[in-house]
Parts: C-alpha cells; structure tokens; sequence
C-alpha cells in the first residue's frame, strides 16, 4: 500500500510535528514511535502516556431491537450490562473463529456502542449489518458506523487520573473499571471511559474527530508536570503483550477459536443462541486441541510471530506474538502449544534461525497489572 | 545529518570497518542503529569463526525488526564484544565505541578498497541509504 492511500487521524499533524516515525498500521498512518519504544514504555509504567487510537472504529446501534442484535452477534452477555457499563466481546464466525476483538458500551437503555479494531472496520461493518438483516427479532436495530467522525486518545499510566481529573468537569475517580460517563475535558464533549490496554490505571477518551487536536494539545500541556509523553505504537505493543492481552491479526484471528485463545471468560452460551455457540460448545465439551500460553525465553533469543514452538525436536506450537518486555527485563512470547504441553513450568523450546532456544511456560501476565479494581 | 567518522570505511549494508593494524574492527553505523530503534538483541558470531565478504556474520535486533549483519571483508573473527549479550542498548548509545560487534583478521587486502568511503558512504545516505 502506498503512503498516499493511508489514512489519517485527525491527530496526523501533531505526530509528524512532534517528530514521530510513521509507519502503516491496518490501512492507517500511525506513530510507532516519538523518542523511543523503550523509553515510551517506560513513561507509561512510571508516569503518564497519550496513545492516538483514532484509527479505531465505532460502531453505534440504537433501537427497541439493539439488544437482540447484539445478543445474536456477540458472545458475551449483553443483558447483564447496564447502562455506563463496558463489556469486553468477541465477533465470532459460525464455525467459533474469530471476526474480532471489541468493547461493548451500553449508552443508554436502548443504545450500544461498540469499538473495533482499526484493520477489521469494513469487515465488520459488513459483519454486523449482514449477519442481523435476516434474523426475525432484531429488525427494529438501526445501525450507525460513527468510525470517521469519532477521535480516540488513550490517557493511561499512574498519573492519568490526576491528568484527566485535572481537565474534567466532574468526578473521574468515581468512574470505575469499565465503566463510563459522559463529561466535558477543556470544552470538548468526551465520553470518559476507564478501559486501556496498557495494564496500567487510565482512560480512553472519545471526543468529535473536529476537536481532538484541542483534547490532545491541552492533555500534553496539563500534563507536562506529570511527566506525560506521547506514546507511539512500538510501545502499544511491548506494554500489552507484557500482559497477555490479545491482539488481532497476532494472536487472535480467523482461524483461531476463542476458547483456544483463553477467552472462555467472554463466551456465555446459556445467555441463548448466537453465532458461533453452537461449535463453540462443541470445543468446550471436547475440550481444546491446543491453549494461548505465555512463554518466557530461558536462553537469550528474541521469538516472533510465526516461529515454530518445539518439545524435544517436535514441533508443538506456533508463536503469535513475542518481544523483549521492558518492565520484566526479559524476552516474552505468546504462543499456542498442544494443550498437554500448556502447563506452568513446561519446557520447550522456539526455533530460531534453525535453531532450537530453550523457554518456558509460566505464569501471565509477565507483568502484574495495576488496572483500578472496581 | 547521521554522524560519518572520516576515518572509518562502510558498507551498503550500514556497517563500519576500522582498520587496527593488522585487523579490522566492525560495527553498525549511527544510522544504522536509529533507523532500527532500541536494540534489544545482539547475535555474533565465536571467536574462530571464518568470515566471508558481504556475507551474513551475526544478527541486530530492535523491539520491532530483525537485522542481518554482513562482513565488510573475509576473514577470521578474532575478538567479539561479549558486553552486548547482557547490555545491547550500548550499540545505541555507543555505535562507533562501546557499541562495536567484531574484531576480525582480514584474510585479503583488496577487499578494503571495495568498502565505501566516508564521503561515499554519505552519499549513499543522501540517495536513501538503500
């Protein structure tokens, strides 16, 4: 893809003004770094990082049939959700594959938003819209792709809460973990969510696209005392893979079931039907082939996505996602191995340029996380 | 401008060459080591180990991309620097100092006049460096 068919966030200029390195992410031209990925992550843990997560989509539905809908094409339970609540979802294809990672936002009685991933936007469009036309009692769902006209920043760190307290115009520690409210930051209409994918306490804010530049400029003014520094995608990465937390295209994907990925918590069959429930259950009932797992490389070696996981000589897995961890000082993977082979403490081995490194499984996240509890 | 030491001969592939003597000091260049990030991961190759021009000795490794290194000329390896295994930041911070990878004994002497000089070297750069 060439750089001129690239999105851009309405954050693009502030990027390149800052001296980022842009590079293509999902179809979008995107920081992956400012001054450093380690350094960047480091803030994060330590202070206060911005993420721009524009590129992200949107997706409202509204309606006396809303719930329904989102019922049938989700596989967490969307009634037990109430109104300034978030829940964490999965899109899932019939056979239990995964179409995409998402948040489910109840707005209000009868609304749902819903955030996906930047890459999957036209896929799921597609997916949402297609999959509820034909069902009988979720015609009343009107949908709204709210994806170009919405900004996202991500606030996240120990300081963030003093940073968007600092600009909001009520009570942000009274918002609790995957809750939500709507608020003013600075004179920009924001909805306030406590949700991030760092590990680490903050906020993900969503303003009108026309007005998160302003959001942007006075977080990194309100927070130049706090030590706050814009965070590119580089460190995205190393700080939620210290957390196990999945990323689509890496770890999860259309190929991968969602109880192979360790995200049973996410799937409730007895809410009723929905797409992909009933192979779904027939996984559970048989129990999974092979488990996401979190490996720790016992000889120095760097594991990337797509390296062969091996136990004496045989191969046993596949890793999907892999890194040095800055906080745990460490070389960290995620990777699916036979289930046999998915206990703490198993050794195996990655091969690397034809040869076999020695790591180990253990305990996730890599990195304890400080998210606020309730 | 990335920081070009005059005295040093470079290759296409961004590495620097030093002559000592009857050695050859290699490591990667400033440039080198900015467009790739924060080095976490340093592979050389053991002492002994017999070198072939612009072929692969070792590998770089940042948080986000895997480097092969090459050989600015034949040759047995002679010394490496050990300090990267626990400290591969250093080939950031230090490129043309603490940061170099291997000492080799160089095998032929033409080989050093098909390196790029420092002024050739800058000018590959100013074309894109690749």
């Amino acid at each position: 893809m060439s750089a001129t068919t690239l999105k851009r966030t309405p954050l693009h200029q502030a990027h390149v003004k800052a001296g980022a390195r842009m590079v293509p992410f999902g179809g979008w031209d995107m920081p992956v770094q400012y001054t450093g990925i380690v350094e960047e992550h480091r803030t994060v843990r330590s202070a206060v990082g911005l993420f721009d997560v524009s590129h992200m989509g949107e997706f409202e539905v509204e309606g006396p049939g809303a719930l329904a809908a989102l019922q049938h094409l989700t596989t967490n339970d969307v009634a037990a959700l109430q109104v300034g609540q978030i829940q964490y979802s999965l899109l899932c294809y019939p056979n239990g594959t995964i179409v995409d990672d998402l948040t489910v936002y109840r707005v209000s009685d009868d609304r749902y938003m819903l955030t996906v991933n930047a890459g999957n936007i036209d896929k799921d469009w597609a997916h949402v819209t297609q999959s509820t036309e034909h069902a009988r009692d979720v015609k009343d769902a009107r949908w709204r792709n709210a994806s170009e006209g919405t900004g996202l920043i991500a606030v996240q760190g120990p300081k963030a809460e003093a940073l968007v307290g600092r600009l909001a115009d009520r009570d942000v520690t009274a918002i609790g973990y995957y809750r939500f409210a709507r608020g003013t930051l600075s004179d920009v209409p924001t909805l306030i969510s406590r949700t991030g994918y760092t590990g680490e306490d903050g906020f993900e804010l969503y303003a009108p696209a026309d007005r998160t530049e302003r959001l942007w400029t006075e977080l990194v003014s309100a927070g130049r005392a706090d030590g706050v520094a814009p965070i590119g995608l580089g460190a995205r990465d190393t700080l939620r893979l210290e957390m196990k937390y999945v990323l689509y295209g890496n770890d999860i994907d259309e190929t991968t079931n969602a109880l192979e990925a360790g995200l049973g918590w996410v799937v409730k069959p007895a809410k009723g039907d929905f797409i992909g429930r009933e192979a779904l259950e027939k996984v559970r009932a048989a129990g999974v082939q092979r488990k996401l797992i979190g490996l720790e490389m016992t000889e120095r070696a760097v594991a990337r996505h797509g390296y062969p996981v091996q136990k004496d000589g045989r191969a046993v897995g596949i890793v999907t996602s892999g890194s040095y961890g800055p906080s745990v000082d460490k070389y960290i993977a995620m990777a699916y191995v036979e289930t046999a082979l998915a206990g703490i403490g198993t050794e195996l081995a990655v091969e690397i340029r034809g040869q076999a490194k020695a790591a180990r499984v253990v305990k996730t996240p890599f990195h304890p996380s400080r998210v606020k509890k309730a | 401008m990335a920081n070009v030491p005059r005295d040093l001969k470079y290759t296409r592939e961004h590495e620097w060459a030093k002559p000592e003597s009857d050695r050859v000091r290699v490591g990667i260049t400033a440039y080198a080591q900015e467009q790739l990030g924060d080095v976490v991961f340093v592979e050389l190759p053991k002492v002994g180990a017999k070198l072939t021009a612009a072929k692969n000795f070792g590998v770089v490794e940042s948080v986000k991309a895997v480097s092969d290194l090459f050989a600015p000329v034949s040759g047995e390896v002679a010394e490496v620097n050990g300090e990267l295994t626990q400290k591969p930041e250093t080939v950031n911070q230090d490129p043309y100092g603490k940061g170099w990878m291997i000492v080799v004994k160089p095998s032929s002497k033409a080989e050093w006049d098909q390196l790029l000089t420092a002024q050739q070297y800058e000018e590959y750069l100013a074309q894109g460096g690749h």
